[in-house]
């Protein structure tokens, strides 16, 4: 798979990481989206905020509920509307909010610059088309290409992701693929057209250990080759310890923490973070005697967030907390958190 | 290990409650018009293990190697194609249904989806009292009193006897799911991937659970899962499974510290660690392929068309289980 992406265009992109870090591809500036449900408003994402450099890779970590899926749908309009609303925020890509754009243009966004890898490789794929139509589709819809050369690159694309005898594998079906070969496939569909942004929400949570890890290779191994920028949604601290640039930590809803990779496993400024971190079991070492668990359960995020999401299992908490939610405090250069404690005037 | 020590004596903790020998479970495929058998689904073949009193034995693998199969094919949920589960000395395999519901309240099950497992259309009183109906003869007095004990041991409000499943949050429910495994005492539970479904700081709350109700009552656990690092934190000893056969059974610190069988070391070497300066330098077995269909495994050991060190006879002759040192069992040809 290796010899195969020589013939691709983007060679500025090889360079990129190093040459231009601080150039900025998708900036999010406080994105606020809510599902009207009969109980009334359930505040999924709260002001979040985030900027996307060129080349590197964002972690969002988060449990289920903690609206890191949510955010991600919201940049592309992807929910279904009622009930979600965006009701607040900007996301700009290319000189563009893309919350302003209409159906139209946003369509090409979608899969065109801006690649999608969903969780469940089964249900994302269509049962009842080939693979070689599915990842033939976005090429021939955004790059315009006649049949020819969309089944060539349908090839080149396959054997880029590392799936053996590509060009006899295009007339089989989603169900004829094993779970891992699926969500290489989606994969292969998302990279079509050659995205500046690859947004992909859990891509190995419904495979095994085994199978996970030669995704994240995979992975690891494209972005050398095409350099783009992805957005990598997980509640595996693990994954991300392993492929993140950059991390952002959700909770209720909004960030909490924001920090790189090494910072965050290194100095955890937010309760939660360092909770989470806590809890997992130790891989080496002396087992121990009991496990930290987080007490209590995630947020019910009805109504407008008026304290810390997170005070009720903080084993930290001040008064303070409970009295108002904490924006994000710039701890150092790239590090923030959302806790009254990190207040540089409190 | 202390079971080891122990194992002397009979009566103590670290005599065999549950001892599984040659166990098999095949599936028979069915095609054509005239419904012709033409073959099985191999799911669990030829297994042997025992599980002491008092112990927990992590049962792990990959999705579809037949762990979860092999977690009831214990408790006798299927009739077993072939081999004996001794349980108490007593085997269940040959067991007529009334005899096999006698002892049913000795073995219990947690299941991995607590939202299937539990019946919506009836209160969380109801479920765990059920149990109770079926086995024991109480008032609903003594019942009410027992199943409030029950919801209070597994650490939840007795006041919610009266809510529905829906209520809950999927931590909470696997503890009711808990609770009624609890209800009739039981000497042995198999855990089905009972945090599988929960999300990491609901897992660390109910592995405590278990670890606490094991601690209390003296409970053995066959506990499922494909969460490497989990087990490593409940197990004593854990069985690693493929396509159907053990590979590797190992007391835990043996296993994890120095892995013997080529896929203990690669399953173990693909788990991520939660450390960024760990994971930079990390070497890892990538396995190639996928798993090969139970239906049709490969001649000779199951694992040799992924195997990274496979030999010629790995491809033709299937390897013994041995006893490579004290208490560690491996079904490798070129293990030393």
């Amino acid at each position: 798979m290796a010899s195969t992406s020589s013939k691709r265009t983007n060679t500025i992109a090889e360079e990129q990481p190093a040459a231009s870090a601080a150039q900025t591809v998708l900036e999010v500036d406080g994105l606020e989206t809510i599902f009207q449900t009969q109980d009334g408003d359930v505040h999924a994402v709260n002001n979040v905020s985030f900027s996307l450099q060129a080349g590197e890779l964002l972690g969002i970590v988060g449990e289920s509920g903690s609206g890191k899926s949510v955010t991600m749908m919201s940049l592309l309009k992807l929910l279904p509307m009622p009930p979600a609303e965006i009701v607040g925020g900007k996301v700009m890509f290319d000189g563009r909010d893309l919350l302003q754009l209409g159906l139209d243009e946003l369509r090409e966004v979608r899969g065109g610059d801006i690649g999608f890898i969903f969780q469940d490789p089964m249900t994302s794929l269509n049962p009842v088309f080939t693979v070689g139509f599915q990842i033939m589709e976005p090429l021939r819809v955004h790059l315009k290409m006649n049949k020819q050369q969309a089944r060539d690159r349908a090839i080149e694309l396959l054997e880029l992701v590392g799936i053996p005898s590509a060009g006899d594998r295009l007339k089989d079906f989603p169900h004829q693929f094993s779970g891992g070969m699926r969500q290489r496939v989606m994969i292969a569909i998302a990279l079509a057209c050659d995205p500046k942004v690859l947004i992909a929400d859990e891509p190995t949570t419904a495979l095994d250990v085994t199978v996970q890890a030669q995704i994240l290779e995979i992975i690891k191994d494209l972005r050398q080759k095409l350099g783009m920028a992805i957005i990598w949604i997980t509640h595996d601290l693990g994954v991300v310890a392993g492929i993140a640039d950059r991390v952002a930590v959700m909770y209720g809803g909004q960030i909490v923490e924001y920090a790189d990779v090494k910072q965050l496993y290194d100095d955890p400024r937010h309760p939660y973070t360092r909770a989470l971190l806590q809890t997992l079991p130790r891989q080496e070492g002396e087992r121990e005697a009991r496990l930290v668990s987080i007490p209590g359960q995630a947020p019910n995020l009805k109504g407008q967030l008026t304290a810390c999401p997170f005070a009720p299992r903080c084993s930290e908490a001040i008064d303070k907390c409970w009295q108002a939610n904490p924006p994000l405090f710039e701890i150092n250069g790239s590090q923030k958190s959302a806790c009254w404690l990190e207040d540089p005037n409190g | 290990m202390a079971e080891a020590e122990t194992a002397t004596n009979s009566a103590a903790p670290g005599e065999t409650l549950v001892n599984v020998s040659n166990l098999k479970m095949h599936f028979p495929i069915y095609k054509g018009l005239f419904r012709k058998k033409v073959g099985d689904v191999k799911a669990v073949d030829g297994l042997s293990f025992e599980i002491k009193r008092g112990e927990t034995l992590g049962l792990v693998g990959e999705s579809g190697c037949g762990k979860s199969t092999t977690g009831r094919a214990v408790l006798r949920l299927y009739e077993l194609t072939d081999g004996v589960i001794s349980f108490e000395g007593e085997d269940i395999a040959q067991l007529s249904n009334e005899e096999l519901r006698a002892r049913r309240p000795h073995m219990q099950m947690i299941f991995q989806d607590p939202q299937a497992c539990l019946n919506p259309r009836m209160t969380v009183g109801a479920i765990i009292a059920e149990p109770l109906v079926e086995h024991r003869q109480m008032t609903s007095e003594e019942r009410k009193e027992r199943v409030k004990e029950l919801l209070n041991s597994v650490g939840m409000n007795p006041d919610f006897v009266n809510r529905y499943p829906h209520e809950f949050s999927g931590g909470q429910r696997q503890r009711i799911g808990i609770a009624r495994a609890l209800a009739l005492d039981p000497d042995f539970i198999v855990c089905d991937e009972p945090i599988a479904a929960l999300d990491v700081s609901i897992q660390a709350q109910v592995v405590n659970l278990l670890e606490d109700l094991q601690k209390e009552r003296g409970l053995t656990y066959l506990f499922i899962s494909h969460d490497l690092s989990m087990v490593r934190h409940i197990a004593d000893r854990v069985a690693v499974m493929y396509l159907g056969k053990i590979m590797e059974l190992a007391p835990r610190e043996a296993l994890f510290k120095d892995p013997k069988h080529p896929y203990t070391q690669a399953l173990l070497s693909a788990v991520p660690v939660a450390n960024p300066e760990v994971e930079s330098q990390r070497e890892r077995v990538i396995l190639k392929g996928d798993v090969p269909s139970p239906s049709n495994p490969p001649a000779g050991c199951v694992f040799c068309t992924r195997c990274p060190v496979a030999e010629e006879k790995c491809f033709s002759e299937a390897p013994q289980w041995r006893e490579l040192q004290p208490d560690q069992f491996v079904a490798c040809h070129l293990a030393k």
